[in-house]
């Protein structure tokens, strides 16, 4: 019974600790994939995000006539100037609001962006006002489905299509045209710019140019680089705070380990005793309760991983603090994860039994048998 | 209580435990009674249900059937509760390994069963210290058992045994751990209690020396007694 | 008391046990305490709300502005005492480590809508008067050693350029729980300079912060005010601010469960590990429970005796993590005051604690108590510890 109460409460450390781990790769997932390392985005210099920025009319057009953004096949420049606002949207079934990215896009959006696909309907006509939503928007957000509405800046949208973008953060978002979303939310700038690099190689080179330029005042960042800055404080402190529980925790189970090992050779003093007195050495024994605390803290582990892999089922949606936008992510669980895990567990077990095991070795054969 | 009375009067008592799935019978009918003032060692080989007869008769087990009067109350009809008060106040029980409770001092140990009665503190007192006076061991009032050796130990039991005037005295193979001195100390502590203070004493012991010392013995084989 | 004596005794019997056992609750209490305080920093804002105050917003989001000629109209509804405009600055003080909050907002407004930001007179008129003023919260002056008169300069990351602001006033909060961290700065100063720089980002008001005179009627007021700008350019949305700073914490609600959570684990570990020690107490303790019984002792004593020094050793460790709490949130509050401007232990928290610890030692006990108060004395008597 202890040996299940000890194991138990390793298990539900080893759980805490895969969590945080899981949580900040799930997190890393969603924004690394959110972007692709041959596109850069522009933004104003200075915006952290691009609700913050601006890129003026002007300054978007000089961007656009410089050397170095691929060519699409029919000839165009592989450069989308898009805008994104949020809005506040009911959620289904709750009713509490949240803040959306809507974002107005171009007709090569879609094609600069390879991880998001149109699974339901088709795209909004240019100069209209129809929209597509993100499959992690529609399923949530009041309106936001198939052929449903949503209203402002003066303006009923409806909703043609659905878009999958995966884990990355798009999949969170509403897209219709820029120019249309930019006349109703009376917003004569845009965000930010995309583009495609005609050649990786080049950043540098094109970062240096959009930075240096006096009439720009502009800063250009690799796509998955400006993504991931943008959460940055958000994963240091899931980070942190996941890590300082798991120590808390990791305390308390080892103080539990070595409860139960200490009673284990309190239990088997005589066995000790008896093994001593037929010759086995104090290492021997020393090893044989170590091992014990090993196999304890390894069936912990395993228990506490099994149950942590379930957390995988789990999505998490919160607000991202520096853009005030949503951000959606999972557990993701990787090997590398599992066997920190384990080893973590066993770690534990270890820390736990480390003494009470070595207590074992030094008893003495005499004070052993005599207390049978 | 007027010696040679009976005190204690066992009637067709039946008793047998389950191990596993099994039900091992342990005393089959068995009638008997003892006067007051007796010393009786009951013997008999392992397993032939001598501890079983003595916790019976001590009320700290129930009969499968039969009945068993002790001073007039038969104390197989009573309840759990009414069996405790009943054991607190009527009898007294040594066992083999003492069983004194390691973090009370002697004083606190022998004290425990007035702790049951409504005596004041300062009643409490005379009483224990009479008790403890007894077995000559009121010089140590405050020690822990771990500072006391076996026969010390033995001696604090029996003072807590007798320490509410019980009328009979059970005994669980009392010198099982003692010396050859010690456990010729308690011995005639006991002959001592029966003699001068009309205790019975009921013993149950493997022990031949401590047979001697009783007035009677009785044996126990398979569940029944025989008179040899 | 007997019974008393009986578990100090026995509760200290096993000392290394005991110290182990007392050590892990104490641990686990203090995690939960130090867990129920940052679930309350989270409401903080909720909770220093006023009931007088109102938040009027752009209906699409907060990323969208209001007019400034909507400042009259509001100002003219029945039922509002004062409007006035605020803008979310977003500045930066050297590096973004140097988080806090500050925002550009009307001075007459900001003295009259925010009683518990408590400035001497002289402070509230340098605040009037100077065009560059600002006034700070009582720490965060501290923090970065400023004061009256100093010259502070702001990194815009929403209106981009270096600010530079003179420090008018150092307010202390009327409340402890008030957030002396914050950064205000004349309105008028941001506005005259996009009108300057950018002006179609001029004359226009992140939110309007509106006082209503009776709180009873705020939702009426509110409604009224929204009616009014129905169907314009810039609808509006306006709630009490505490509906306000909710929304706030309802967007972020997932961290928030997940920590409440996580603070309920913990206190289930202990219990686990509690109950594996009276598990083992209990256990080898049963000859000892049977010879009471036998001396005449009942059920009750048995399960006071073992039920007792559970709730003991998981108070006294409950009592040890409780105090410990204190120095470990003056510790937060000073070295980590970026992320935690303030980490103050409630007396709720503390009760909440106490509770958690209580509830270990009866929880951990259930079953060892139990099974010593029913054993069979003949059973019991066999057990050699």
């Amino acid at each position: 019974m202890t040996t299940v109460l000890t194991a138990s409460g390793m298990a539900l450390v080893v759980m805490v600790f895969a969590a945080t781990l899981m949580l900040t790769d799930g997190l890393k997932k969603t924004l690394v994939e959110t972007g692709s390392p041959d596109n850069v985005v522009v933004i104003r210099k200075g915006a952290q995000t691009e609700v913050q920025s601006g890129v003026e009319r002007l300054q978007a057009n000089l961007v656009e006539s410089l050397p170095g953004i691929a060519i699409g096949s029919e000839g165009n420049r592989l450069l989308s100037k898009e805008l994104v606002v949020l809005i506040n949207l009911p959620k289904r079934g709750s009713n509490k609001p949240s803040n959306v990215v809507i974002r107005g896009v171009s007709s090569i959006s879609l094609a600069l962006r390879p991880q998001v696909r149109l699974v339901e309907g088709r795209m909004p006509q240019p100069g209209s006002s129809e929209i597509m939503t993100g499959s992690g928007i529609a399923r949530r957000f009041q309106g936001t489905g198939i052929g449903e509405h949503l209203r402002f800046g003066m303006r009923d949208w409806t909703v043609v299509g659905i878009f999958d973008g995966g884990t990355t953060g798009f999949n969170s978002e509403v897209w219709g045209d820029v120019d249309q979303l930019m006349q109703a939310f009376r917003r004569p700038v845009y965000s930010s710019m995309l583009f495609r690099l005609a050649d990786s190689n080049n950043f540098e080179k094109l970062k240096v140019q959009i930075e240096s330029d006096p009439r720009l005042t502009l800063e250009a960042k690799r796509e998955p680089r400006y993504y991931l800055d943008q959460s940055e404080a958000m994963s240091k402190f899931l980070n942190i705070l996941g890590m300082t529980l798991t120590i808390i925790f990791s305390l308390g189970a080892i103080i539990g380990a070595m409860i139960t090992m200490y009673a284990s050779v309190a239990n088997r003093v005589a066995e000790i005793g008896t093994l001593r007195a037929l010759g086995f050495q104090r290492s021997s024994i020393l090893a044989a309760f170590l091992s014990e605390a090993l196999i304890l803290g390894l069936i912990g582990g395993l228990a506490g991983l099994f149950f942590a892999s379930f957390l995988q089922l789990l999505t998490i949606s919160t607000m991202n603090w520096q853009s005030f936008s949503e951000l959606s992510f999972s557990f993701s669980l990787t090997i590398t994860t599992a066997l920190q895990s384990i080893a973590f567990s066993m770690v534990m077990g270890l820390a736990g039994g480390l003494i009470p095991a070595l207590r074992a070795g030094r008893i003495s054969i005499v004070d052993a048998l005599r207390e049978s | 209580m007027a010696a040679g009375s009976e005190i204690v009067i066992i009637k067709n008592v039946t008793k047998s435990y389950r191990r596993g799935n099994q039900i091992v019978p342990v005393l089959e009918d068995i009638s008997f009674t003892i006067q007051s003032g007796e010393f009786i060692a009951l013997m008999g080989p392992s397993g032939s249900g001598k501890s079983t007869l003595l916790n019976l008769i001590a009320g700290i087990d129930k009969v499968d059937s039969g009945s068993i009067i002790i001073g007039g109350c038969e104390i197989t009809t009573l309840s759990e509760t009414e069996l405790a008060r009943w054991r607190a106040v009527n009898v007294g029980f040594v066992f083999q390994f003492y069983n004194l409770i390691p973090v009370l001092t002697a004083y606190e140990n022998v004290e425990l069963p007035l702790l049951l009665t409504r005596l004041s503190r300062r009643e409490r007192r005379d009483h224990v210290e009479a008790a403890l006076e007894m077995v000559n061991l009121a010089d140590r009032m405050d020690h822990r058992p771990s500072q006391l050796s076996g026969g010390q130990q033995q001696r604090v039991a029996i003072a807590r045994a007798i320490v509410t005037d019980p009328a009979i005295l059970v005994a669980d193979e009392p010198t099982g751990d003692l010396d050859r001195v010690s456990a010729g100390e308690i011995l005639s502590l006991m002959d001592h209690l029966v003699q001068d203070f009309d205790k019975t004493i009921i013993m149950v012991t493997h022990d031949p020396r401590a047979a001697e010392k009783a007035h009677i013995i009785r044996h126990l084989e398979k569940g029944l007694l025989t008179d040899r | 008391m007997f019974m008393l004596k009986y578990i100090l005794r026995n509760a200290f019997r096993h000392k290394l046990r005991a110290l182990l056992t007392v050590t892990g609750v104490a641990i686990a209490i203090l995690a939960f305490g130090l867990l129920r305080t940052l679930v309350g920093l989270w409401y903080l804002g909720v909770e220093s709300s006023s009931s007088t105050r109102l938040v009027s917003r752009n209906a699409i989001s907060l990323v969208f502005s209001l007019p400034i000629s909507y400042k009259e109209r509001i100002r003219q509804i029945p039922g509002v005492t004062k409007a006035g405009a605020m803008n979310w600055f977003g500045g930066i003080y050297i590096s973004e480590k140097n988080f806090f909050p500050n925002f550009a907002i009307e001075p007459q407004a900001f003295l009259d809508l925010y009683p518990e930001f408590l400035l001497s007179p002289e402070e509230q008129k340098g605040f009037l008067l100077d065009r560059q003023g600002a006034v700070v919260g009582q720490k965060l002056a501290n923090t970065h050693g400023w004061k009256l008169g100093d010259r502070v300069i702001l990194k815009g990351t929403i209106f981009p350029g270096q600010w530079e602001f003179v420090i008018r006033g150092i307010y202390r909060g009327a409340q402890r729980s008030t957030d002396e961290t914050q950064f205000f700065f004349n309105w008028d100063y941001l506005n005259e300079s996009l009108r300057r720089t950018i002006p179609r980002r001029a004359d226009q008001a992140g939110i309007y912060i509106v006082g209503v005179a009776n709180p009873e009627k705020a939702a009426e007021v509110a409604q009224a005010i929204d009616a009014s700008f129905k169907n314009s350019l810039a609808e509006t949305m306006t709630e009490t601010e505490k509906a306000f700073q909710l929304s706030f914490v309802a967007m972020t609600e997932a961290i928030m469960i997940a920590i409440k959570i996580v603070s309920y684990v913990v206190i289930v570990i202990i219990m686990v590990v509690a109950a594996n020690t009276m598990a083992m107490t209990a256990r080898e303790r049963i000859s000892e429970y049977a010879t009471m019984k036998t001396l005449g002792f009942q059920w009750h004593h048995i399960a006071a005796a073992v039920f007792g020094e559970s709730l003991f050793i998981a108070i006294f460790g409950g009592i040890v993590g409780i105090v410990g709490t204190f120095p470990a949130a003056l510790f937060i509050e000073k070295e980590l005051s970026q992320f935690f401007p303030t980490f103050q232990v409630t007396t709720t928290t503390t009760v909440l604690q106490l509770s958690a610890a209580i509830l270990v030692g009866a929880t951990a006990s259930i079953f060892p108590t139990w099974r010593a108060a029913t054993i069979r004395i003949a059973v019991g008597l066999r057990r050699i510890g």
